[in-house]
């Protein structure tokens, strides 16, 4: 029978959904919508804490006939969403304020977003699957194009709307192959199915890989990302990379480890050069870029490229290794994107030049973009370097030498252009912009939200072990 | 008259004999089939080859209608209708109306064409996959589908309402978002 149980976190976030809708109705028109903000957040910050008391050791709950299942693997990416969720909506409250117009709606289509990806990360048919899949991204079309002010905004939105149609068209006409090939949408009765291995079937996989390479902007299938990144309004490019992608691989991974394991010999080889593909061309075209946020969105394509190390890996150190840099990554693009959305509010841009003497007027905001921005890097002591650790000793133990070595010498590439940022804002100034550089008001919300994140960052990067128990719980229990 | 009658029942049972001899089912089977392929696969072509983008409108609209003649040929009637309704109807005028809204004095080189070299690039590509599918289509031994989805609109309820529950209320809440999304965007900015 249907087990509410196992949908209650997306109950949860339905209810935070339709209730800052009706809050936009019942407020005074022409006041604040902060107080949508801080019921969205207490919200959150309750389900995330009642998220921790679903994992469990013994038989996971399924919803209806095993299509949607709320493993320990679901579980810990609902909460990377919901964490990443939560910190964007807290440190972009001001940001929403000055460059948003309708902010009522702004928050309830951020919470769809969440139920879609939500959703995904539970998907146990391809019907479910594609479903969430175009909850989250309907969503971001509209969220992306939020910047009424600005036509960059509006050109990304529409940009991401017709790439976005496509790829879903590939995705669907691929699912329909495995259908046809398979006799069925669920996971394990497509994994049972010999008939995939007949080349209608095999065509359908790569279809649907290739809806994904579009979906996790995976090179040659990437045009779309830099322009929609830099356009969408910054919380919106943070969820992007962070919840967007983390959603795309927990989907990615649970089809390729669940639906196609014994196709396991054609993909692998594809996938660990996709995965170095990405790793090269994403660090090579972030050199060039001025505007951090083009700059983030190419190195998310790189980012994109180490978590595909992992997935090649196909084993429990391979899948604990993606979740816990999928978890750090979050950590990280948090923390950049506060700043980023912080000194957008104050100056008016996120590139270099308006981060020039950033350290002179809000020290703390340039120090944790460094320590944000190398943690992507991977430089010790920040979580990225247990997190790259993870990711290339799984990637060798499976006989990956040549990718965790692409990816090694590609992470050392990848700081000089970290660091080009880390120069804008610690450079000395010349007097004139000594005079142009104001002081940067930071809000209370932004202060804790960077805080937090540096905490985590360093915190993990020291003592990883308390994620990694997580995510070695959600690994295994999902492998057995 | 009884002579005249006599000879049209004899000329129309030859028909019959010869027909029945012919294996005329299937002929026309396959020859139904056929033809509604070839309506659709044409006018979709058609939408990309035409210059007036008026005409593309159209043709898609007759592309929609020859798939869901395809539905209806293949036993699911209900299909065919939802693909006539939504498709053939509503967004047949949708794009039209889209059309009207970008009002120009000609429209003989309205539709986006790009120069030789980017359409025979796209026709090789096109070809190539077209190829690939076909091949990978006759390589494979299709077996007989049971009829999971169901021909009926009671069986498509019945998988609706149990089966694939969640997918259909997670669907009631991609309308509404798409809903919003739609009135927020066509709101605009406000004048200030």
């Amino acid at each position: 029978m249907m087990n509410f149980w196992a949908v209650s976190t997306e109950i949860l976030i339905l209810a935070l959904m339709v209730a800052a809708l009706a809050m936009d109705l019942i407020l005074p028109k022409e006041g604040t919508r902060r107080g949508i903000a801080y019921v969205v957040i207490s919200g959150l910050l309750a389900t995330l804490v009642y998220t921790f008391g679903l994992y469990h050791t013994g038989p996971s709950m399924t919803f209806f006939g095993g299509l949607f299942i709320a493993d320990n693997y679901a579980l810990f990416f609902k909460q990377l969403f919901i964490v990443g969720m939560l910190f964007s909506v807290l440190f972009s409250m001001d940001y929403v304020e000055k460059y948003i117009e309708s902010p009522g709606e702004f928050y309830t289509i951020l919470m769809s977003a969440l139920l879609g990806m939500c959703v995904m990360a539970s998907a146990n048919d391809l019907l479910t699957l594609f479903i969430g899949l175009e909850l989250m991204t309907i969503s971001f079309y509209v969220l992306v194009g939020q910047r009424m002010d600005d036509k960059d905004s509006g050109e990304a939105s529409v940009k991401y709307l017709i790439v976005g149609a496509g790829s879903t068209a590939v995705m669907l006409y691929g699912i329909s192959l495995v259908y046809g090939a398979s006799g069925s949408l669920d996971f394990v009765v497509i994994c049972r199915s010999l008939q995939m291995f007949f080349s209608i079937g095999l065509a359908g996989v790569v279809l649907v890989m290739i809806g994904f390479f579009f979906k996790l902007s995976v090179i040659p299938f990437h045009m779309w990302a830099p322009d929609v990144y830099q356009g969408a309004p910054t919380p919106i490019t943070a969820l992007l990379a962070m919840g967007s992608k983390a959603a795309g691989i927990a989907v990615f991974m649970r089809v390729l480890y669940t639906a196609f394991p014994l196709l396991g010999a054609y993909w692998l080889p594809v996938l660990a050069v996709f995965a170095a593909i990405c790793m090269v061309g994403g660090n090579i075209m972030a050199i060039r870029q001025t505007d951090v946020k083009r700059m983030l969105a190419y190195s998310s394509i790189a980012q994109a490229g180490y978590m595909m190390c992992g997935i090649v890996s196909a084993d429990i150190a391979g899948m604990k290794a993606v979740m816990f840099y999928a978890m750090l990554y979050v950590f990280a693009n948090v923390g950049a994107f506060a700043v980023l959305t912080c000194v957008e509010t104050m100056r008016g841009g996120t590139t270099h030049r308006h981060m020039t003497g950033l350290a002179q007027s809000a020290p703390i905001l340039a120090a944790v973009m460094t320590i944000s921005l190398l943690s992507m890097a991977g430089i010790p002591p920040t979580a990225g370097f247990s997190g790259k650790i993870y990711i290339f000793t799984a990637a060798v133990e499976r006989g990956y030498l040549w990718l965790a070595f692409v990816g090694f010498v590609m992470s050392m590439i990848s700081v000089y252009y970290y660091l080009l940022v880390a120069k804008a804002m610690y450079r000395d100034l010349t007097p004139e912009e000594e005079a142009e550089n104001t002081a940067v008001k930071i809000p209370f919300a932004v202060r804790a939200t960077v805080l937090l994140s540096v905490i985590a960052t360093i915190g993990t990067g020291i003592y990883p072990e308390l994620l990694a128990s997580l995510t070695n719980l959600a690994s295994q229990t999902f492998m057995r | 008259m009884n002579e005249l009658l006599k000879l049209v029942h004899g000329v129309v049972n030859w028909g019959m004999d010869t027909a029945e001899s012919m294996n005329a089912g299937v002929l026309i089977d396959a020859s139904v089939f056929y033809a509604l392929m070839w309506v659709s696969v044409l006018a979709a072509l058609g939408v990309v080859l035409c210059r007036n983008v008026v005409h593309s409108a159209l043709l898609l609209t007759a592309s929609f209608i020859g798939v869901g003649c395809l539905y209806i040929y293949m036993d699911s009637p209900f299909i065919g209708a939802v693909q006539f309704l939504v498709y053939g109807g509503a967004v047949a005028i949708l794009i039209v109306m889209a059309l009207m809204l970008t009002r120009r004095d000609d429209m003989a080189h309205s539709n986006l064409s790009r120069s030789l070299f980017c359409q025979a690039g796209a026709a090789v590509i096109s070809g190539a996959f077209f190829l690939c599918i076909s091949v990978a289509s006759l390589m494979t031994q299709f077996r007989e589908m049971s009829a999971e989805l169901g021909d009926s609109v009671t069986g498509l309820a019945d998988m609706m309402l149990t089966k694939y529950i969640l997918p259909f209320e997670v669907a009631a809440v991609l309308l509404l978002i798409a809903m919003i999304g739609a009135l927020v965007i066509a709101k605009g900015a406000h004048e200030s």
